[in-house]
């Protein structure tokens, strides 16, 4: 499945300063093959982020501090973890952790 | 809507008349209600599931756009173009309500080009426009020396200026203490060094709006800000800060004041309104900041928040109603016998760190105040000498 992944706000910096990247999710095998935010943040942390992964993360979720839209919209109204992605979702990944 | 916002029109069915006064018939009708509404409900959850992949829930004030947000401070889901009325009329309201601004002022946006300052500077045009505040506005920014930070931050300013049509003055840490934030460093160490930046800065900003004559400057610290500042403060035993920290609006007579206009702004809905309306904004930490101490009290009221939101409001609240004990002992205001600037010691802060930095002390000013104005006493006569301090002396991470 392929998505759009976006990082801004400083984000980027933890993936190679890289803001827009496009992934391909690879077919989970198993029955129920669906691909949720719970499991795109460790295949992002394992895959794409080139280092300090505990800025990125914490436990299961995204490091408090760092907004997640998916399609333009907060996660928070879609489920957050429990989204399941579509195809050509766009996902983006906001750090607010810095001066203003 | 929600299941209990179904009323369900029964017709009467036929009954004896005895059946009326009975408790039988509420008990009936309640049952048949409920059954109904958990019907509806679970036909209306089916339909969002299906098609949930790419479905937000509609906009709470009924416009029937689709909801892009969920506001931390009411939970309330909130498409883009009421967010945006939200989000205005919500600034605008605090304004009002604390009466912050005159007809005619002169008034400051301290800039950093930060997300903060250059949502601040949006919304400040916008309102002092469509609300007919009658304020003039210029762009203040600082410019502190650090590489790699400042002086990207400060293009964007430049493009703020542009963009909104706002004229801009830039003061230097190097043109008013004759130290950049690099050198501070190399002679503190990474320790300490943002209480000098701090300390500097804001007075910085008072030169700056003395000198170009405003009546007022308006910051963009917002709700976060304030409730780190308010548990920073706990956590540091500082009383006189904490009664102070919360106020909207803060100066004494001989400063010029500076308000918070975004003081019950959430963070998260700053980032959002300049993500959604694409301001351009530079996003990078300090180089300093790592070490810097409200990185603590930052990291816990993040994790307070994600378990409930409200608590950055609530905690703004509590430290808003926080009166001290008339047996606490509070410094007094006077003015520094060597800048004049205002001060609750002999000598303000500024002046015993720029000594320290021009003595090769840098150590001078930090500490408790007592032992400083004792230490700046004893050494004000010696010889201002600049001399680069051998990297090996710099003492880090000590104290």
């Amino acid at each position: 499945m392929q998505l759009t992944v976006e990082f801004s706000g400083g984000a980027e910096l933890l993936f190679g300063n890289v803001k827009q990247h496009r992934v391909t999710l690879p077919d989970r095998g198993d029955g129920d093959s669906v691909w949720t935010m719970e499991g795109l943040l460790p295949w992002l942390r394992d895959n794409l982020l080139k280092e300090r992964p505990e800025l990125f993360m914490q436990g299961d979720t995204v490091r408090p501090g760092i907004l997640v839209l998916v399609n333009d919209a907060d996660w928070e109204l879609l489920g957050q973890l429990s989204y399941k992605l579509q195809p050509d979702d766009t996902v983006v990944f906001i750090s607010t952790l810095h001066g203003g | 809507m929600t299941a209990t916002d179904h009323c369900l029109f029964l017709s009467v069915p036929c009954q004896p008349s005895w059946f009326w006064i009975t408790p039988y018939y509420a008990v009936m009708l309640l049952a048949i209600n409920m059954a109904l509404a958990r019907l509806v409900y679970i036909t209306e959850r089916q339909t969002k599931v299906k098609l949930s992949g790419a479905m937000a829930p509609k906009c709470k004030t009924g416009c029937g756009k689709n909801a892009i947000l969920k506001r931390p401070k009411t939970g309330d889901a909130l498409c883009r173009e009421c967010f945006f009325w939200a989000f205005e009329t919500e600034v605008h309201n605090t304004v009002t309500a604390a009466r912050l601004f005159r007809r005619g002022q002169y008034v400051a946006v301290a800039a950093s080009g930060g997300k903060d300052s250059t949502v601040l500077a949006h919304v400040m045009k916008e309102l002092n426009q469509r609300y007919d505040y009658g304020l003039r506005l210029v762009l203040l920014s600082i410019d502190e020396g650090i590489t790699g930070y400042r002086d990207d931050s400060l293009e964007t300013v430049k493009r703020n200026r542009d963009q909104y049509g706002i004229p801009l003055t830039v003061l230097s840490y190097e043109d008013l203490y004759g130290w950049t934030m690099d050198d501070i460093v190399k002679q503190v160490g990474l320790r300490n060094n943002c209480t000098f930046c701090g300390v500097f800065r804001r007075q910085a900003l008072d030169r700056g709006a003395a000198q170009l004559g405003v009546d007022q400057i308006v910051t963009g610290h917002n709700a976060d800000d304030i409730a780190e500042t308010v548990v920073m403060n706990v956590l540091r035993g500082d009383i006189a800060r904490l009664q102070r920290c919360t106020a909207i609006s803060t100066g004494t007579e001989g400063s010029i004041p500076r308000s918070k206009p975004f003081k019950y702004t959430y963070e998260k809905e700053i980032v959002m309104y300049a993500y959604f309306k694409k301001l351009d904004y530079f996003s990078t930490e300090c180089i300093y900041s790592p070490n810097a101490y409200r990185g603590y009290a930052r990291a816990y009221l993040k994790d307070l928040e994600a378990i409930r939101a409200t608590s950055i409001i609530d905690i703004i609240h509590s430290g808003e109603s926080l009166a001290v004990r008339d047996a606490a002992r509070l410094p007094t205001q006077g003015t520094c016998s060597r800048c004049q600037y205002i001060s609750s010691q002999p000598v303000c802060k500024a002046c015993v760190l720029l000594q320290g930095l021009n003595q090769g002390r840098p150590r001078l000013g930090i500490g408790k105040s007592s032992k400083v104005q004792e230490r700046a006493r004893e050494t004000e006569g010696e010889s201002d000498d600049r001399s680069e301090v051998d990297s090996a002396t710099v003492t880090v991470g000590a104290g």
